[in-house]
C-alpha cells in the first residue's frame, strides 16, 4: 500500500558558478490523507525547496513525488500554495483575487452563481466576508495572509502547501492566524504541509514533525509524532507536560544544529587540495 | 468638499485646491502655507523671469532689430489670434460664396458634374498659427499612437522571452540613439517612393513627419514595457503557474497589469520625445505644422518675426506640458496603485 502523498527520495542539486550545489539530498515522507506535517529546519536549510517540488514549481534532480500514485511534473491547483508573501494580485479586489482561482478552477464545473457563493463562502471561512471590495494594499498583513488562505482552500487543494505563511506576520496576529487554521483544519480535515520556523507553530498545529538537518545536502534528521488530541487548544496545552516535552524534542534537535556527519568529515578532504596548490605555488 | 476642489485635485492644481480650503476657511494656516508654495512662489519665479528678460532683451540688438522683450511677444501673440480669426472669417465667407454658386447653378439646372466642379474648388488660403499647432498636434498623437501599437506588443514579446530580446536588445540599442534628422531624409525618400497615390488621403508631408516620430518615439515605450514585463514579481508568476492560466490569461491577468506603471513611463518617455522630434522634422522637411512657422518666419525676417518666433517657442513648451499631464491623468486613471506618487 503506497500513502497518500509520497515524497520518494528526492534529491536537487542546482548549477552555481564555483560548481554544482547539491541542496537537498534522499528527502523521503510519506504523507497520509487528512494529516498535518510541519517541515522545521535552520533557515538556508532547503525546506522551501521541498515544498517547491511538491508543488511542481521546481522539478527534483532525483527521486520524484507521487499524489494519488501520479507522478507531479507540473504544478496546478490540486496542490495550492500559501507563500510567504500574501501573493496577492494587487490591482485586484479581496473578492477578485480569490474568484480568480474559483473561475480557474472550477470554471467548467460550477455556474457564476455557484462560483459566487463558493467565493464568499472561503472568504467567510477565514473571517473576510467583511472586506470584499477591498484591495490588498488596503488591508493588513494578516489580512492578506488569510485571503490567500482563502484563496488556495477555495481551489479544493488535495494538498495544501503552506510556506512560512505567518513568518512575516506579528506574533499576536501570528497567535490568532494560527487558531484560525486549527479551526479550519477541525472542519475540513485538509491533508497539509507547513513549513515553519517557529516551535511553538510546529507542535501546535501538526500531526507529525519533520525536522531537517542544516543543508548543503539537507536531508530529513528525525521525524517526530505529535500525539496530542484534536481539537486542540493554545490554553489548555500550555499546561500540558506532553506538549512541553514535545518542545522541548524539537528545540534539542535544532539546538544540536543536526548536520550530518557526512560532511564534516568531508570538510579537511575539501581543504587539501589549496595546500597543495600553495605548495606547489 | 466642493466639487472644484475635487476637480483642482484630480486635475494636479494644488494652488486651486489651496485657495478652495482657504475660502471654505479650514485649516486657513496651512492652506495659507500652500498657497505661498504652490502660487506665489512660482508667480514670483515667473516674475523674475520677465523682469531678467526684459532686461536682457532691451540689450541686444539684432540685424532684424531689438530684441523683443515680453510685451512685444505678448502683442504678436495676440496678433497671431487676430490674423486667424480673420483668415477663418474670409473662408466663411469664401464657402458662402461657393454655395450661392451652387444654388445658382441648380436654379439654371446645371448637371451634377458641374455643381461637383464648383465645389471642388477649395479655400486655399495660408496656414495660420493657430492652423499649424492643430496640424502639428494631430501628426504627433498619429505618429506616437502608431509607435505605441507596435511598441507595447513589441515589449512584452521581448519582457517574455529572453531569445527575442537577445534577438530584438541590439537593434533597439543601435537605433534608440539616431537623431531623427538622421532619419528624415531615408523617411522622405522611401515614403515618396511607395506612397503612390492619384487621391491621396493624407498628403505626403504628414506621413513623413508621422513617421519620422514613430521611428523615434517607439524606443523608449519598447524599453519600458520590456523591464516592467521582465520584472513581474515571481510569486505573481508562481501563483499564475499554480492555477495553471493560459498563455493569453496570464498575460491579460498578471503580466499586463503589473508591468502597466512601466509602460506608462515609456509611453510618457516617448511622447516628450515625439513632440521634440515633430518640430525639428517639420522645420528640417518644410511639412506643415508649428515647426514650419518658425522656419517661415526666421526666413521671412521682418521686424515681428523674433516676436512670432518667441510665441512660437512658449507655446511649443506649453504644449508639450499639456500632453506630458495628458498621460500622467491617463496613467492616474488607469493606475491600479493609488498611493503610488505620480509626477
Amino acid at each position: 500500500m503506497s500513502a497518500y502523498l509520497s515524497i520518494d527520495r528526492v534529491g536537487i542539486t542546482f548549477p552555481t558558478p564555483k560548481g554544482p550545489l547539491e541542496v537537498l539530498k534522499d528527502i523521503k515522507l510519506d504523507i497520509a490523507q487528512g494529516e498535518v506535517v510541519s517541515l522545521i529546519g535552520h533557515s538556508g536549510c532547503g525546506k522551501s525547496t521541498v515544498l517547491n517540488i511538491v508543488a511542481g514549481l521546481l522539478e527534483a534532480s532525483t527521486g520524484g513525488v507521487l499524489l494519488e500514485e501520479r507522478e507531479v511534473k507540473s504544478p496546478g491547483p490540486d496542490r495550492a500554495v500559501v507563500f510567504q508573501q500574501h501573493s496577492l494580485l494587487p490591482w485586484l479586489s479581496v473578492y477578485d483575487n480569490v474568484r480568480l482561482a474559483v473561475d480557474q478552477v472550477f470554471g467548467r464545473r460550477k455556474t457564476r452563481k455557484e462560483r459566487h457563493e463558493w467565493t464568499l463562502h472561503n472568504l467567510d471561512l477565514v473571517h473576510m466576508g467583511h472586506a470584499l471590495e477591498r484591495r490588498p494594499s488596503e488591508i493588513s498583513g494578516g489580512m492578506k495572509q488569510r485571503v490567500g488562505i482563502a484563496r488556495a482552500l477555495a481551489m479544493e487543494p488535495k494538498v495544501l502547501l503552506m510556506d512560512e505563511p505567518f513568518g512575516a506576520l506579528d506574533s499576536l496576529t501570528r497567535t490568532h492566524m494560527q487558531d484560525s487554521l486549527l479551526e479550519i483544519q477541525a472542519r475540513l480535515n485538509n491533508t497539509v504541509i507547513l513549513i515553519t520556523h517557529d516551535v511553538d507553530e510546529a507542535v501546535l498545529l501538526s500531526d507529525r514533525i519533520v525536522m531537517m538537518t542544516n543543508g548543503p545536502s539537507a536531508t530529513v534528521g528525525r521525524i517526530l509524532d505529535v500525539d496530542l488530541l484534536r481539537p486542540r487548544d493554545r490554553l489548555a496545552l500550555a499546561e500540558d507536560p506532553t506538549y512541553h516535552h514535545y518542545r522541548a524534542e524539537v528545540v534539542k534537535f535544532l539546538h544540536e544544529r543536526h548536520a550530518p556527519a557526512v560532511t564534516q568529515s568531508a570538510r579537511p578532504a575539501r581543504e587539501r587540495p589549496t595546500l597543495r596548490l600553495a605548495a606547489n605555488g | 468638499m466642493s466639487n472644484i476642489d475635487v476637480t483642482a485635485k484630480t486635475y494636479d492644481l494644488p494652488w486651486l485646491a489651496q485657495a478652495m480650503d482657504w475660502l471654505a476657511g479650514d485649516g486657513a494656516e496651512r492652506a495659507a502655507g500652500g498657497l505661498i508654495r504652490h502660487l506665489l512662489l512660482p508667480l514670483v519665479g515667473i516674475g523674475l523671469f520677465l523682469m531678467l528678460w526684459a532686461a536682457a532683451a532691451s540689450q541686444i540688438q539684432t540685424s532684424l532689430g531689438q530684441l523683443p522683450g515680453p510685451t512685444q511677444v505678448w502683442s504678436q501673440s495676440v496678433a497671431l489670434w487676430g490674423e486667424h480669426r480673420e483668415e477663418r472669417a474670409r473662408e466663411a465667407a469664401f464657402n458662402e460664396r461657393i454655395e450661392q454658386r451652387v444654388e445658382r447653378a441648380v436654379a439654371s439646372g446645371a448637371s451634377a458634374e458641374e455643381i461637383a466642379k464648383i465645389r471642388a474648388r477649395g479655400y486655399t488660403g495660408a496656414p495660420t498659427f493657430v492652423s499649424q499647432i492643430w496640424t502639428s498636434l494631430v501628426t504627433v498623437m498619429v505618429g506616437f499612437l502608431l509607435a505605441s501599437l507596435i511598441a507595447i506588443p513589441l515589449g512584452i514579446l521581448c519582457g517574455m522571452s529572453a531569445a527575442v530580446y537577445a534577438a530584438v536588445n541590439p537593434l533597439i540599442q543601435v537605433f534608440k540613439p539616431v537623431s531623427p534628422l538622421a532619419w528624415l531624409p531615408l523617411v522622405t525618400i522611401i515614403v515618396s517612393a511607395v506612397y503612390v497615390s492619384e487621391d491621396p488621403l493624407m498628403s505626403k508631408s504628414f506621413i513623413i513627419s508621422a513617421m519620422t516620430v514613430t521611428l523615434c518615439c517607439l524606443w523608449p515605450t519598447v524599453i519600458n514595457t520590456t523591464v516592467g514585463v521582465a520584472t513581474v514579481d515571481r510569486d505573481l508568476m508562481n501563483v499564475s503557474r499554480v492555477l495553471r492560466l493560459s498563455w493569453f490569461k496570464q498575460t491579460v491577468k498578471i503580466i499586463l497589469p503589473s508591468a502597466l506603471p512601466m509602460i506608462f513611463t515609456g509611453l510618457r518617455l516617448s511622447l516628450g520625445i515625439g513632440w521634440m522630434v515633430l518640430i525639428a522634422a517639420e522645420m528640417l522637411a518644410q511639412n506643415p505644422g508649428l515647426g514650419k512657422f518658425v522656419w517661415d518666419e526666421f526666413q521671412n525676417g521682418s521686424s515681428n518675426s523674433l516676436a512670432r518666433i518667441m510665441v512660437a517657442v512658449f507655446v511649443i513648451g506649453f504644449i508639450g506640458f499639456a500632453l506630458d499631464r495628458g498621460m500622467l491623468l491617463l496613467q492616474r486613471r488607469v493606475s491600479w496603485d493609488k498611493t503610488a506618487v505620480l509626477r
